[in-house]
């Protein structure tokens, strides 16, 4: 191969029938869905984030989440994720359209998070599993997400959104650990995460 | 014999070179080529391993941190969630990419056998390149991270990048224009494809996912043709490069085969660039979409083996070589490992497999054969043969060398084999409903802790490099005449290669 031009077409060729294929088709076919009205109950699928919460989106996004917990659930033949009861069905490219970045993942040192707020509905739960995971879930090895909370001193009484902390992690006496907004919005967005709504293109497998 | 070891007929020129050129006047020529390589080569060289021992420093920390998840966890920059990608992204950008640049500047002026011009576009890109590699890693651990595997580098990085790099593909297509002219050897082939893939990936990619995102279900699939196509089309072609001029030039014998290059060239730009989708199998995309990715890497079989056969062939009859020459031992190990890593990765596209496979360690490790063991193995072997001629000083130590080759080949054997260990037992633990999660995490901690270990061995090896490196630009040690090599001549018996 002595000519240059051989060598130049054929390598834009070639990539760009991989380029037409794995980002102008998902560009045009995997990334323009619209929410779909529920036709029984009138809710919008997949429902629309709130303010905290889409702020939360960002907070996991920049605590590098997704490295150890996915947010898909794959068809029945493909792992047990429908049998771990992770979802009601397998996930679809329209879950995800309010999803930028998208956390699909691809590690599961920790459980999937795809439907994690039908899981744990409990906003404590959250706070406390955040800043001292292995006593919450012992053998667990994510780490306390510490720096997202405040130990401050109890001025009069106790405040409301102090979250109650076990020993070897409580504060000492008269100090009370309290969720910066960071952390509210983190979790927030957890237990948003519920996809276990219907769409047309995904209903639930038979039991 | 010395001379012929220093630098062997150019077997890339032989065909068409005029008779008339005397081995002098061809020496004196790539003497001058060499030199005129001198600054950006060592730059980008230098500045790579700087990041090598970054990137090997957050390795260790992300890597201990599951060990023992209390370790450093006050602080919201050391977190695990971004010291692991401040990891990949200071070994993907800041040392392999670097590392690859500083090569294929010096195999493009050797091929295109003209000195190289305009480098103050290359020092000028270096620079970029490192100010947008520093922004990006701090900007990960400060919390700008995007969190989209390979591409976490926030915009203000990657445009800096993307500048770099834009510089460099204007000087690639400079140099290509001001060649003697003559044939293109392989290793041309895989450069210039490189160098023209990787802008077009990098700006689609940053464009879809960072600077105008589309919605979620498409940015998987683009995500994914990134990432894959960073190590297909842009790592491969140019550790392949490299292979395909160091063994030869070493050996002093042409490559086996010139049809078997064309094969496995066009059938990796080919089904390489197919890739991607199989890092989604089961996910929330169209089963023609994954089937395509499945296919084309099982396709992979025809490069891989093509380029298996012809090194393979070139090294036949020559490999007591590897007892002495750093060079080809570092490249040879590459060349294996590119084999083997490749076809793993054919295996783990095989949905029943990569039903095990799939969210586990197994994958780590499959990356670290592909980027270490086979890449970077490579860029080492390139690097001992480059240095001396840019620098015109020789290696000071063979001990060092050999206790480099040594740490890095124990290490990364070690790594890859714990990890996927561990990993088949994580994905079979996780395939079974019966098995509680927990359990799946469980059965990997031992492992875990060993690829900690196999990190330090890693680790020790990039410090005795940068050691190494270091003295050679000081030229410390005794003035020497021939390469330093892991045994001396009287050591060789019988000879090697005929004088």
């Amino acid at each position: 191969m002595n000519r240059m031009p051989v060598i130049i077409i054929g390598v834009f060729l070639t990539f760009l029938c991989s380029w037409l294929g794995l980002v102008a088709y998902p560009y045009f076919n995997l990334a323009r869905y619209t929410p779909v009205v529920d036709e029984n109950t009138g809710d919008i699928n997949p429902p629309p984030l709130s303010g905290l919460a889409e702020r939360g989106q960002l907070v996991y996004a920049s605590s590098g989440c997704v490295y150890c917990h996915s947010q898909q659930v794959r068809q029945v033949g493909y792992g047990s994720d429908l049998a771990r009861g992770w979802g009601s069905r397998p996930t679809v490219a329209r879950d995800y359209m309010r999803e930028s970045p998208v956390f699909l993942g691809t590690m599961r040192t920790g459980p999937d998070l795809t439907n994690i707020g039908a899981r744990q509905p409990s906003v404590m739960w959250h706070h406390q599993h955040l800043y001292q995971p292995a006593v919450v879930s012992p053998g667990s090895i994510m780490p306390s997400f510490r720096y997202l909370y405040e130990t401050r001193k109890i001025e009069g009484q106790r405040s409301a959104e102090a979250i109650d902390v076990l020993p070897p992690d409580n504060p000492p006496e008269g100090y009370e650990i309290v969720p910066t907004y960071q952390a509210e919005a983190l979790v927030a967005y957890l237990v948003s995460l519920n996809r276990n709504y219907p769409l047309p293109e995904a209903p639930e497998p038979p039991q | 014999m010395s001379a012929t070891l220093d630098y062997p007929a150019p077997v890339a020129a032989s065909r068409d070179h005029p008779a008339t050129v005397t081995p002098e006047t061809e020496k004196t020529q790539r003497a001058l080529i060499d030199a005129s390589t001198r600054v950006p080569v060592i730059l980008f060289y230098g500045s790579a391993i700087f990041w090598l021992l970054i990137g090997s420093l957050l390795a260790l920390v992300a890597s201990f941190k599951l060990n023992e998840p209390s370790l450093l966890n006050q602080w919201g920059w050391l977190t695990f969630g971004r010291v692991r990608p401040a990891h990949l992204n200071a070994v993907v950008y800041g040392w392999a990419s670097a590392a690859g640049i500083g090569t294929s500047l010096w195999l493009m002026a050797r091929l295109c056998r003209t000195p190289l011009r305009h480098t103050k576009l290359l020092i000028g890109a270096a620079i970029f390149w490192n100010i947008g590699v520093l922004l990006g890693i701090l900007g990960i651990l400060s919390g700008d991270g995007r969190s989209i595997e390979w591409l976490e580098f926030p915009n203000y990085a990657s445009f800096m990048l993307f500048v770099a790099f834009g510089l460099i593909a204007v000087w690639a297509i400079l140099m290509f224009r001001f060649r003697e002219p003559g044939h293109i050897y392989v290793s041309q082939w895989y450069l210039l494809a490189a160098f023209l893939w990787f802008p077009w990936l990098y700006s689609t990619a940053n464009i879809l996912l960072n600077f105008q995102p589309i919605q979620g279900g498409g940015q998987g699939a683009v995500n994914w043709w990134y990432a894959h196509n960073t190590l297909g089309l842009w790592f491969t072609p140019i550790g392949l490069a490299s292979a395909y001029y160091l063994i030869p030039k070493v050996l002093g014998r042409p490559i086996h085969s010139y049809y078997l290059s064309i094969l496995g060239f066009w059938s990796l730009a080919l089904f390489y660039s197919w890739n991607g989708m199989h890092h989604l199998i089961g996910g929330p995309f169209p089963a023609w979409l994954i089937s395509a990715s499945v296919v084309a890497s099982v396709m992979m079989f025809i490069p891989v083996i093509t380029t298996a056969i012809n090194h393979h062939m070139t090294v036949r009859g020559n490999f007591q070589a590897l007892k002495w020459s750093p060079t080809l031992r570092f490249t040879v190990f590459g060349a294996m490992c590119y084999t083997l890593a490749s076809l793993q990765g054919i295996s783990m596209a095989i949905p029943s497999l990569n039903e095990v496979t799939h969210f586990t360690h197994y994958t780590v490790g499959h990356a670290h054969l592909g980027l270490y063991a086979f890449f970077t193995m490579i860029m080492f072997g390139a690097m001992y043969y480059i240095l001396p001629r840019v620098v015109g000083w020789e290696w000071p130590s063979a001990r060092l060398i050999r206790w480099h080759f040594w740490l890095a080949a124990i290490g990364i054997g070690m790594m890859v084999v714990v990890l996927t260990l561990g990993g088949l037992l994580q994905g079979l633990a996780l395939l079974d409903p019966e098995i509680t999660f927990m359990a799946s995490l469980d059965y990997t901690k031992p492992w875990l802790f060993l690829r900690s270990i196999s990190g330090l061995l890693l680790t020790a090896g990039h410090i005795v490099f940068a050691v190494s490196f270091t003295l050679l630009l000081l030229k410390v040690g005794a003035t020497r005449n021939e390469p330093t090599l892991f045994m001396t001549e009287q050591d060789r018996q019988p000879e090697p290669i005929s004088a």
